[in-house]
């Protein structure tokens, strides 16, 4: 099934979790935030959450600005 | 601590909160930063595989620079909400500096979104700094919901313009009991000194120092300037008067 991850899209297999996409993607372990479906998604539930086909998945990090 | 700035019951010693954008290297960034004398410093939120985004955290981290992330870029209410969620959960911490800009050309808050933006991230926990227009009903409205501190322009951000309306600044000023911070606009050590003798309790720029030509110098600038504008403010200025008055007394001759 196809997701979309920092508006790139990723062909993955159906079992895969949120953890596996983001350790795939190369998500740095500290300072990101990440959002699927325009819904935060704690650290904590990344291993355990599933995505379904076409999620949107956001990762967001602390860059220079304002 | 002599004559802390307080927000949300948080104490800081310099009233001059710091933006990080601009900045050409982290290197002046952190030289800047240092000669700033800034304890709260603004940080930005872009996806992870933004380039140029690693570093900043840990820069603050290093100087003990509180980090205040903002919702810079979004448009909508709900953007923003998200957002600041994200923020929370990347940096710990519930302190958001919420800008919710109309278009790309002015950047000028959007301020039905931006109180729906606020209204919820007040309801969930946030402590909000709201970037506003120099409209004091409009900033009333902010407090009135709950916001922390009003943050309302001197000129659309990255102009330099100064602060083009001081009358309004003045009457937020009046009416708030919540801090005032003028936030945007700022061009130069007068400016910021201007923000203080108007009243209000703390200034936040960025680009006038990141993109100065020395940014390290201007920030030493700035941050005389906040003083000098925080202790003239304090210290109650003389009436100005039509025509002249001699502080001498007298003539020689007399």
């Amino acid at each position: 099934m196809t997701i979309t991850i920092n508006g790139q899209q990723r062909r993955i297999e159906e079992s895969t979790t949120l953890a596996d996409v983001l350790e795939e993607f190369g998500t740095p372990a500290r300072g990101v935030a990440v959002a699927v479906d325009g819904a935060v998604v704690p650290r904590a539930s990344w291993p355990r959450t599933q995505l379904r086909p076409e999620a949107t998945v956001e990762i967001l990090t602390a860059v220079q600005g304002g | 601590m002599d004559d802390p700035l307080v927000i949300a019951g948080r104490e800081f010693g310099s009233r001059l909160i710091a933006g990080t954008g601009g900045a050409t290297n982290l290197a002046a960034l952190e030289r800047a930063l240092i000669a700033s004398g800034t304890e709260l410093t603004t940080v930005a939120m872009r996806r992870s595989d933004t380039e140029g985004g690693t570093g900043v955290l840990e820069l603050l981290n290093k100087l003990g620079i509180e980090a205040l992330p903002n919702t810079a870029g979004c448009r909508t209410a709900a953007e923003a909400v998200l957002t600041a969620q994200m923020a929370r959960e990347a940096l710990g911490t519930h302190w958001v500096k919420l800008e919710v800009v109309a278009d790309e050309d002015t950047l000028l808050p959007d301020p039905t979104e931006l109180l729906d933006a606020a209204e919820q991230l007040v309801d969930q926990g946030f402590v909000v700094l709201a970037y506003t227009n120099d409209d004091p009903v409009l900033s009333w409205r902010l407090e009135e919901i709950g916001c922390a501190a009003v943050m309302p322009l001197g000129s659309p951000i990255g102009t330099g313009l100064g602060i083009r309306n001081p009358h309004n600044i003045e009457m937020i000023v009046s009416r708030a009991s919540v801090p005032v911070v003028l936030d945007a606009g700022i061009g130069t050590a007068s400016d910021a000194a201007l923000a203080m003798e108007l009243g209000c309790d703390a200034v936040l720029l960025a680009t006038a120092i990141t993109r100065a030509r020395e940014p390290e110098r201007m920030a030493a600038a700035m941050r005389s300037g906040v003083d000098a504008g925080r202790l003239a403010s304090q210290a109650g200025r003389v009436p100005q008067r039509f025509w002249a008055q001699a502080s001498s007394p007298g003539r020689p001759m007399e």
